[in-house]
């Protein structure tokens, strides 16, 4: 019996996005994700808000310890030390 | 200094190698507890006790996971004793990411998605800061290590132990989450 290959509705895709960012859709899936983007101006713009959000994210990282936290820490290593000895 | 050179170092009570774990891990592991509890002044807490936990514990130490890993564990179980932020776990529901009625019956957007105005980073970092801190717990802690932090797939796995699976779902319900707050900014921006 003849079946027919339905693409994604707009629904579907937005449910994927993140399987398709880790590479995780089925070759057959990521085809199917890559053609309705091309051809949806809705969903190429909801991709790009997606990712655009994703490096957002990234930069809420501030990597400078504070420093009394840090001489509290170094003090409880000092401690541990002089336990262990 | 691999995993195994750092943890020999720590044991002999080398304290430059202890300052530079505690320079390179502390701020994560501090936003990470922070998903757990409820202030950052408990967080701080959790963070002092993780580490007494992680010297404690370093004789035990085998190897087996990363020490990262063992170390964001330890952050993970301290957190969930001391701080209940709300009901731990959010029974998993198959309710979908982005909301039905944003869609017309044949699967097409109702709306057109416009496009992002630039915003101001600063802005932008408080918007998503709240949407991620309403999240639910499991939401949170995903989203806080893949994509704040920037841990692989694997590691997140490890240290919150889910499947891969699991975690897929709950950073993607999670980006999707922030995404629309951004969205809702962006229209009364």
């Amino acid at each position: 019996m003849w079946r027919r290959k339905r693409g994604l509705t707009c629904q579907e895709l937005v449910e994927l996005v993140t399987e398709y960012l880790d590479g995780a859709l089925s070759r057959r899936d990521r085809s199917r994700f890559e053609a309705h983007i091309t051809a949806c101006t809705n969903c190429r713009e909801y991709l790009k808000q997606f990712e655009q959000t994703i490096a957002a994210t990234g930069a809420l990282r501030e990597d400078d310890i504070d420093p009394a936290v840090r001489d509290t820490l170094l003090a409880q290593f000092g401690d541990w030390r002089r336990d262990r000895a | 200094m691999n995993d195994s050179d750092l943890v020999a170092a720590l044991r002999r009570g080398d304290e430059s190698a202890f300052a530079q774990l505690v320079d390179e891990l502390t701020p994560g592991m501090r936003r990470f507890a922070r998903a757990f509890v409820r202030t950052p002044a408990v967080a701080d807490e959790v963070v002092q006790e993780a580490w007494l936990g992680v010297l404690r514990g370093l004789d035990r130490f085998e190897g087996r996971s990363s020490l990262k890993t063992w170390i964001y564990r330890i952050v993970a179980n301290v957190a969930r004793t001391r701080g209940v932020r709300e009901a731990r776990s959010v029974p998993f529901t198959d309710e979908p990411a982005v909301d039905p009625d944003r869609f017309s019956d044949g699967g097409h957007w109702a709306s057109p998605i416009e496009p992002w105005d630039a915003v101001l980073a600063q802005e932008l970092r408080g918007v998503i800061d709240r949407a991620i801190g309403e999240l639910p717990e499991q939401q949170r802690t995903v989203i806080q290590l893949r994509d704040v932090e920037g841990w692989s797939s694997e590691e997140v796995c490890n240290v919150l132990e889910l499947s891969e699976t699991n975690q897929r779902v709950l950073l993607h319900r999670a980006r999707s989450k922030v995404r629309l707050a951004v969205e809702e900014y962006e229209h009364v921006a």
